[in-house]
């Protein structure tokens, strides 16, 4: 139930997509209108995501300390696990960010006899998580090239940065191979761990699938069912240009595949994958430790009730005589 | 309730296959020996907590006030609005799992509810259910759930069991924090006055005498006299610490539950006599008498309340500026909150160490400085005069508290002061230390007696990790900077590995400090033979 909702949910919108183009003639839909209002959806849902976020003011600094504090000078301080400085900070936040630095101390708990409580290393969520993550850059920045009349040169390097391998022709992306493996080994992850199919809901199971179905048909795409190259460029700079065209005969894999990416930019903000900008505002990754140097100041702060000295004292004022305790009002 | 006779043996057939049925359809299992009894209705109503009433939490009927559910989800909404944090942390989990196993609540029971993440989701669900579209359309399929009698229930129980360590935050690549998911939880069990007594019971105790045992004025004082008359015997030198004393250049704050409990007592000791050899300008105060902050385990108002009473007693004091004792939680508070609570603490001057002129640049604003970071810069000055060889009996591993870890990181400091004054010193596993460091299983609140199959279960994790020292090295004291710990571990060590005493790092400092004019020192701080000193006096 929890898998097959959203493999059916993914399935449903490749038959509407080849049923709209196929049958219905509505290339300029799925070629022009829905692009656009996803792109619209996916900036507009994000702003309001993060504005949302943002309007929740930070109370305290309670970065989570992985290493040694600022302190005494000759105790050398952790400046990126526990950084006392923007600087620091950004650091420990780009760490975060490139290279997954909290998944990579990941660690498996292992219960043998004895009893005896071991702890494994455990890299692949963190290889798999890293090598899904940027192969998706890459291959996104790969895709500017539609968007250009001519090859910026950044491109270029990435294209035969990850075609190095120079197989087949069209030469092999790199990217392509790792996207698919590493989304499918997430996948199988999820269903084969028993603790992590226990926490998984539908809607993680939806962005792997449709991740998995975008990557598939780009794929298709480029090395198996060809499409007119020429025609796709036509559309997407007429998209870029605000001038649509939609030129005949494209073939209906290429609006498989961009209408499946219209629905993962208008789905991304309303979900989980909103984490790619959650993560910036975590306030136990991107505050700096320097509690006690610096005073934070909680803006919704209200006085409270105390019990005061003076009451204290009123209390027990003969019982702290009695032991010469030094009161205020003998 | 019947008494907990369960064997260690008994508590290690823990199973980490989740049930068939997917969490939202297996009800709350509520079970003895893993729950706090309530709150009385006396204490919430000395602190003006709401709901207060007599209430049992085996009763099928909990007399939850009216209107309880829009008490919940309005409560929700301010905390929404209030936090960042919380509102961050319910949008963008991934279920990755990286945090599941990483509790040490899940590793000594195997309930899936106790995954941190889990642990969240019980949250989450109502939140998506109530404050979401999708959840508010898809219901079930956007992982959303309706706010129940039972729901409330299951938030209650695991809420309860976890004691906010920060563990799972460590592991989690957008940190996410169960601590912080766990105290909003707290927040709003505790609109129905759903507290738990062990911590109901402080916290109106703290608020009308200042400690949380309820030490009035005079016992606080009797119970350091005592001390002082230990000393004495163990050292030949009388000690006269001093009470509520204005114009002291230095305010001492300690968790008071080392005035009154073994071994807590003996590091109480230790400050006594560090103090008294370094000709410390300094008090005690009985009105701030406690460091420690049950209120934290509440709502972050009774937190604020309960310490103010630091501030306002140093500035009454007119003393220059505060140190701190062992405690892990009580550490988290001064460090991340007083200063935003209390402060700006204007009236204190920065902390310079009168005995070594250090400054404390670190503590410039919040103006209290950690015992540890005092004692390490003594001892790296070469101002104390430490004779090592009378812990040679000792075999030490020190045990990262929580918080001073995962929310101050203090890490080498003890070390530091610990090397110094013991010759065997040795390391848990890598993975169960300094920033990965496992709670002792009863802390934030839940170190009752009712729930010790819980807080046994709990401190599997951090008692295996030391029977694996134990083993070893013949590791036969772990030393700690922690109050709570210094109760909770003694317990989960008598139970788990009943080899390994528990001990302050301020009470191995006492034991090895020399001072001026003592006599030749048979006893150790616990009053016990000295090894290898005992029968000195007659041999010479
Ligand atoms: S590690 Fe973080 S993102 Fe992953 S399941 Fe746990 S809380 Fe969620
Ligand atoms: S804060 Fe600690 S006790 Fe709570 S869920 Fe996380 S690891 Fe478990």
């Amino acid at each position: 139930m929890k898998t097959l909702f959203p493999l059916f949910a993914v399935i449903t919108l490749i038959v509407l997509v080849v049923a709209g183009v196929q049958y219905a003639n509505m290339q300029f839909l799925f070629g022009v209108i829905i692009p656009y209002l996803a792109v619209a959806t996916f900036v507009a849902g994000l702003i309001y995501r993060v504005m949302k976020w943002a309007s929740s003011p930070v109370p305290f600094r309670i970065p989570t300390t992985c290493g040694q504090e600022l302190s005494l000078p000759w105790i050398k301080q952790d400046k990126l696990e526990s950084p006392s400085g923007t600087l620091g900070v950004i650091g420990r936040m780009a760490l975060e960010v490139l290279l997954f630095r909290s998944l990579f101390r990941n660690i498996k708990l292992d219960m043998r006899e004895g009893p005896r409580i071991a702890y494994g290393s455990d890299k692949w969520l963190w290889l798999s998580g890293l090598a899904f993550h940027w192969s998706f850059l890459i291959i996104l920045i790969r895709h500017f090239r539609l968007f250009a009349i001519q090859l910026p040169y950044p491109i270029h390097v990435i294209e035969s940065l990850d075609s190095f391998l120079q197989i087949g022709v069209p030469m092999l992306y790199i990217t392509d191979v790792v996207i698919l493996a590493a989304v499918t080994y997430l996948f199988i992850r999820r269903i084969t761990n028993p603790l992590v199919r226990y926490i998984s809901l539908p809607a993680d199971y939806f962005p792997l699938f449709l991740i998995l179905a975008v990557a598939g048909s780009g794929v298709l795409m480029r090395y198996f069912t060809k499409v007119d190259v020429v025609g796709v460029k036509q559309l997407t700079m007429g998209l870029i240009s605000f001038r649509p065209v939609v030129p005949q005969g494209i073939g209906i894999i290429f609006y498989i595949h961009l209408f499946l990416i219209s629905v993962l930019f208008a789905y991304f903000p309303f979900s989980k994958l909103v984490h790619m900008a959650g993560v910036f505002l975590s306030p136990t990754r991107n505050m700096a430790n320097n509690n006690r140097m610096v005073r934070h100041v909680n803006p919704w702060d209200y006085p409270v009730h105390v019990h005061t000295y003076e009451e204290y004292e009123n209390d027990f004022r003969e019982k702290m005589k009695s032991v010469g305790i030094p009161v205020e009002k003998e | 309730m019947a008494k907990f006779t369960a064997k260690p043996n008994d508590l290690l057939k823990i199973n980490y296959n989740p049930p068939q049925t997917d969490w939202m359809d297996t009800p709350v299992e509520i079970r003895e020996h893993m729950y706090c009894h309530p709150s009385k209705k006396k204490d919430l109503d000395t602190v003006g907590f709401p709901n207060g009433r007599d209430w049992r939490v085996a009763d099928e009927d909990w007399k939850l006030p009216a209107n309880w559910e829009q008490t919940i989800l309005e409560g929700m909404q301010a905390l929404l609005k209030k936090y960042r944090s919380f509102s961050v942390f319910m949008d963008i989990c991934v279920r990755c799992g990286a945090c599941a196993d990483k509790c040490h609540f899940f590793i000594g029971t195997g309930d899936p509810k106790n995954m941190p993440v889990l642990r969240a989701e019980l949250l989450r669900s109502v939140y998506r259910g109530n404050f979401t579209l999708a959840g508010k359309i898809l219901k079930k399929i956007a992982g959303a759930r309706d706010l129940t009698v039972n729901v409330l229930k299951e938030w209650w129980y695991y809420f309860y069991q976890c004691t906010e360590c920060r563990r799972c935050s460590v592991f989690c690549p957008y940190g996410i924090d169960q601590a912080e998911i766990t105290m909003m939880g707290r927040e709003l069990t505790n609109l129905l006055g759903l507290q738990i007594g062990w911590s109901g019971g402080p916290i109106a105790a703290c608020y009308m005498k200042g400690n949380h045992l309820g030490l009035e004025p005079h016992t606080v004082k009797s119970c350091i006299d005592l001390f002082s008359e230990d000393i004495e015997t163990i050292t030949g030198i009388k000690i006269e610490p001093s009470f509520n004393r204005k114009g002291a250049e230095i305010l001492f704050v300690t968790p008071s539950g080392d005035l009154f409990a073994n071994p807590g007592t003996y590091t109480a000791m230790g400050y006594l006599m560090l103090f008294h050899e370094l000709g410390l300008d300094y008090t005690w105060s009985t009105y701030a008498s406690e460091g420690g902050n049950f209120g934290f385990f509440s709502t972050n108002e009774m937190a604020k309340r309960l310490n103010a009473k630091i501030y306002a007693e140093a500035k009454r004091l007119g003393v220059k500026w505060i140190l701190g004792g062992e405690c892990g939680h009580m550490w988290r508070v001064l460090h991340q909150y007083m200063d935003t609570w209390n402060g700006p603490a204007d009236f204190l001057q920065e902390p310079v160490s009168p005995i070594t002129g250090t400054k404390f640049e670190n503590a410039k604003s919040t103006k209290m400085v950690h015992i540890s970071e005092f004692t390490a810069d003594l001892i790296k000055n070469g101002k104390l005069k430490l004779d090592k060889s009378r812990n040679d009996h000792l075999k030490v591993t020190y045990h990262d508290s929580c918080n001073p870890a995962r929310g101050m990181g203090m890490l080498e400091e003890p070390r530091y002061v610990i090397k110094n004054v013991c010759k065997n010193f040795y390391e848990m596993p890598e993975n169960t230390i300094r920033e990965k460091t496992f709670c002792c299983g009863s802390g934030s609140g839940i170190n009752a007696s009712e729930n010790m199959e819980l807080r046994m279960r709990g401190g599997l994790p951090r008692a295996n990790a030391v029977k694996f020292v134990h083993d070893k090295y013949g590791v036969n004291m772990l030393a700690c900077v922690c109050a709570i710990d210094r109760a909770t571990l003694s317990a989960a060590n008598e139970y788990w590995v009943p080899e390994v005493g528990v001990t302050g790092v301020t009470e191995l400092v006492a034991n090895a400090l020399v001072m001026k004019g003592e006599k030749e020192r048979t006893l150790d701080i616990r009053l016990e033979p000295l090894p290898g000193k005992e029968g000195s006096e007659e041999v010479s």
